[in-house]
């Protein structure tokens, strides 16, 4: 493996990482939301939630330049209170990824929620717990399966994200050019078949440890559960 | 002494609560049919359902007055919750299920975590997932954890209802130990006459939400089988007595009720334990004078108080000393032997069963005898 392949995949596990460590928590409120509670404009909630998963990524993509590029208002905002630009940096690629794997994230906790007993936050209740301490002893360790689950769909979903990123951030070697946009340019090159083989070698190699990292992870957290 | 005292007004579900009533040590049963809305005052006063207005007093302390606006959350209430369900946290052991409430809820370690778990019986069971359990310890451990949370009153809704008639076997000497050495108060919902007869010594009955009746257990359950009419399998009467004699060559004993004597098979007994009788209307047949040469041993002398005729059968309540007896006759029977109040006569036991036989300390392993038929 070569120098620029190395940087392409720590750029990529970057870009991914960084995204869902952003997203799980947004995306776990949101989940906890529409699974208990009832308000006006759930409907719009979950409609704009999924609204990534459903749209083409390159509307995604451009919604994001218009909303967080150097010139939009929430990018503005970014930069004013937080000093983060996103426009044709790889934290620009983080939140393309981040948005585009949200809907996936969500899903999962939400059923996880949706799932769990309401009976056992009240029995918790009448033994001394507070509403905090039930969040963190009881609902949180039961949603963990479903938030493990949706944090590797997530993940699989970020690191391979490409129709948001290159319309958001450009395709920018070593700055916004992740796997999929890497491999993309290869192939867009007459001499790049080869090179790209070899990206395409690990993004399988990559795609299939998550797999068995994810299948080890639920058998021993549903193991546990049950030992 | 009054240990909860409740007087509310709330809703379950669409009909209307409107519930005054209070419980003092003991097991107070809060009897009545399914819907009744039980189950939702036992809600409102763990906190987990909120009443419309009223009152909601235990152990001096107000938990809820719509009048001041006071309504302590469920986690301040001191109150604890065996649920129908067991409702054990699937992600932690037996052990950890157990001790929430002292490493989640900050509860005082005042009762101590090995004679809880000795006095349920859960020695083995301390590592194991709550998914392994069988149904029985899973409501054993239910109530080791409420317990452990230091309640001052615990309400339990239906523990038995989810479990078969051998489980429930299991659970309700472990109940009776509690009720007798833990001290607490107990608030117990039930539609089951056996479970109420066995365990409680007041019984508030419930029906559409308000409280029809209540008094002793005796008492209650003497008043409901006479009106629930000659229709009710179920209807029968508790007697208490005191064993004062045994024999162990027959492996019989003696209780003595007010006046009269039962004799009565089983091992379990010792002179001077408290024993409590459950007697079935349709185990309890009349005669104008006593019979010899009989196998039933249980023959009675009786007041008739009161008959109740419904279609082919009579329902016969019969004054005891200062308890009372019900016996489900034919009503041509009733005719043939010419009952009226006041009539003297003899009621023939057929058969018998115990509820509940105790000394200071009793035996959680006590398993119940009938009597010879």
């Amino acid at each position: 493996m070569g120098e620029t392949e190395l940087s392409i995949i720590l750029l990529s596990a970057r870009v991914a990482f960084t995204a869902i460590l952003c997203a799980l928590v947004p995306a776990f409120a949101v989940a906890w939301l529409l699974a208990r509670k009832e308000f006006t404009g759930k409907g719009i909630v979950q409609a704009l939630v999924t609204l990534p998963l459903v749209l083409p990524p390159v509307v995604t993509g451009y919604g994001l330049l218009i909303l967080f590029g150097s010139k939009g208002p929430l990018g503005k905002l970014f930069e004013t209170l937080f000093g983060i630009g996103f426009a044709f940096r790889w934290t620009g690629a983080a939140l393309a990824a981040g948005v585009m794997a949200f809907p996936l994230l969500v899903r999962p906790i939400r059923l996880s929620l949706e799932a769990m007993d309401r009976g056992y936050g009240e029995a918790a209740r009448t033994l001394g717990a507070s509403r905090l301490t039930v969040f963190f002893t009881i609902t949180l360790p039961l949603a963990l399966p479903g938030i493990i689950a949706g944090s590797v769909l997530g993940f699989a979903k970020a690191l391979g994200e490409f129709g948001a990123t290159i319309t958001f951030v450009s395709n920018i070697p070593g700055e916004t050019q992740t796997l999929s946009l890497a491999i993309y340019a290869l192939l867009q090159s007459p001499s790049g078949d080869a090179a790209a083989l070899r990206l395409i070698a690990i993004a399988v190699a990559l795609a299939l440890a998550a797999i068995v990292a994810s299948e080890y992870l639920a058998r021993k957290l549903t193991a546990k559960g049950r030992a | 002494m009054t240990v909860l005292d409740v007087d509310i007004k709330g809703l379950a579900g669409s009909f209307e609560i409107e519930t005054a009533f209070q419980a003092g040590a003991g097991v107070t049963a809060l009897f009545g049919p399914s819907g009744a809305g039980k189950s939702t005052l036992l809600k409102m006063i763990a906190g987990t359902a909120r009443p419309q207005s009223g009152r909601i007093v235990a152990g001096g302390r107000t938990l809820f007055d719509s009048a001041t606006g006071t309504n302590l959350p469920p986690e301040k209430r001191g109150i604890g919750f065996v649920f129908q369900d067991a409702r054990l946290f699937p992600h932690l052991s037996v052990r950890k299920n157990l001790t929430y409430a002292r490493w989640a809820g900050r509860r005082p370690v005042s009762r101590a975590f090995d004679e809880v778990v000795a006095l349920l019986g859960l020695e083995t069971r301390l590592d194991a997932a709550p998914a392994t359990l069988s149904g029985g310890e899973r409501q054993r451990v239910a109530i080791g954890r409420a317990l452990l949370a230091d309640p001052a009153l615990l309400l339990m809704d239906e523990p038995l209802s989810s479990l078969d008639k051998a489980r429930r076997n299991e659970i309700l000497p472990y109940l009776e130990a509690i009720r007798t050495e833990a001290g607490i108060p107990i608030l117990y919902v039930s539609h089951e006459t056996s479970e109420v007869a066995r365990l409680a010594d007041t019984v508030v009955l419930i029906e559409n939400g308000r409280v029809s009746d209540s008094g002793p257990a005796a008492t209650i359950l003497a008043r409901l089988g006479l009106s629930a009419g000659t229709a009710s399998e179920d209807a029968g009467v508790i007697l208490e007595g005191h064993v004062t004699e045994t024999d162990p060559a027959y492996h019989t004993a003696i209780i003595t009720l007010d006046e009269d004597r039962i004799e009565l098979t089983g091992d379990g007994f010792a002179v001077g334990m408290t024993v409590r009788l459950h007697v079935r209307a349709g185990d309890v047949a009349i005669a104008n004078a006593p019979h010899d040469g009989l196998s039933i041993r249980n023959q009675l002398l009786a007041t008739v108080e009161e008959i109740r005729r419904d279609g082919a059968f009579a329902m016969v309540a019969l004054a005891l000393g200062g308890q009372r007896l019900l016996a489900r006759i034919t009503a041509k029977s009733s005719d043939d032997l010419a009952l009226r109040p006041g009539t003297r006569v003899y009621a023939l036991l057929k058969a018998v069963s115990v509820e509940m036989a105790r000394l200071e300390r009793p035996d959680p392993r006590f398993t119940p005898a009938s009597s010879p038929r």
